[in-house]
């Protein structure tokens, strides 16, 4: 079964998706992330999506879920690497994704995470 | 809706719908006939973001079915036109149906009303009988 890994660097969470995801590895990745959360106790969760070359609507709610269920776990959610070309189709589709936090890369997300958690 | 016609010389590529592994694939052709078309970066993710909420819609809504996807022409004009077809129950209220936040499924109803703004032109048939048909042009 195909997966996305997640690799865990002390209390934080980190997520590179490389691969253009199908609904059902979308929806996987959002089980398996709150799952880790759990486990791990995780504070923080670092989504790099600077490999992906479109986001729709799908894709864009499995952010956002990833984002308010990380919230409630007491994690935050960090999205990086989100191209220009992709930002400006999310926004014209409708999509602006309010309540996730984003960053341009996994550095400056894992420096917004530093500064706000005790982890 | 338009003047577009098919140009003879590219083929129409066609991808069958019936599996969340296949929107993937439709994604991929439409990034395909936008580099032959020489859409720009932000041009080509446009066409394949429309093209990915298309294709859902047709497996979602309309059970399954097949993309078509072309180059184009109008005069000097080319672009990519893509048809999505299905046999499933048809849309009843088209005008409701597009709007942002109807859903009757599981996105966040997006999907119709979004990608009418990431293309140039956008046409619906789509009755009970014979299902639904969506053809959308996103010009150079």
């Amino acid at each position: 079964m195909d997966r996305i890994p997640i690799l865990q660097m002390a209390r934080t969470l980190l997520v590179t998706v490389q691969v253009d995801m199908h609904d059902q590895l979308a929806v996987r990745l959002l089980d398996d992330l709150t799952t880790m959360i759990t486990k791990t106790r995780a504070r923080g969760v670092v989504i790099d999506i600077s490999a992906l070359d479109m986001v729709d609507s799908f894709i864009g709610r499995m952010i956002a879920d990833v984002a308010a269920t990380s919230r409630i776990l007491d994690a935050q959610t960090v999205l990086v690497g989100m191209q220009p070309a992709v930002a400006i189709t999310l926004v014209e589709l409708g999509m602006a994704l309010p309540g996730v936090r984003t960053a341009l890369d996994v550095e400056r997300g894992m420096e917004m995470l530093d500064d706000h958690g005790d982890h | 809706m338009t003047t577009a016609i098919t140009d003879p010389d590219r083929p129409v590529i066609r991808v069958e719908i019936a599996g969340s592994e296949d929107v993937v694939v439709v994604r991929q052709r439409a990034r395909e006939q936008a580099h032959r078309v020489g859409f720009s970066l932000l041009e080509a993710t446009k066409l394949v973001t429309a093209a990915s909420e298309l294709a859902r819609n047709t497996l979602e809504h309309g059970g399954g079915g097949y993309a078509e996807i072309e180059i184009c022409t109008a005069g000097v004009r080319r672009g990519v036109r893509m048809r999505f077809v299905d046999e499933g129950p048809g849309i009843p209220d088209v005008e409701q149906a597009m709007r942002d936040g109807y859903t009757t499924g599981k996105g966040l109803g997006l999907g119709l009303g979004g990608s009418r703004r990431l293309v140039n032109e956008f046409q619906i048939e789509t009755s009970a009988k014979r299902g639904t048909q969506i053809t959308v042009v996103r010009w150079k």
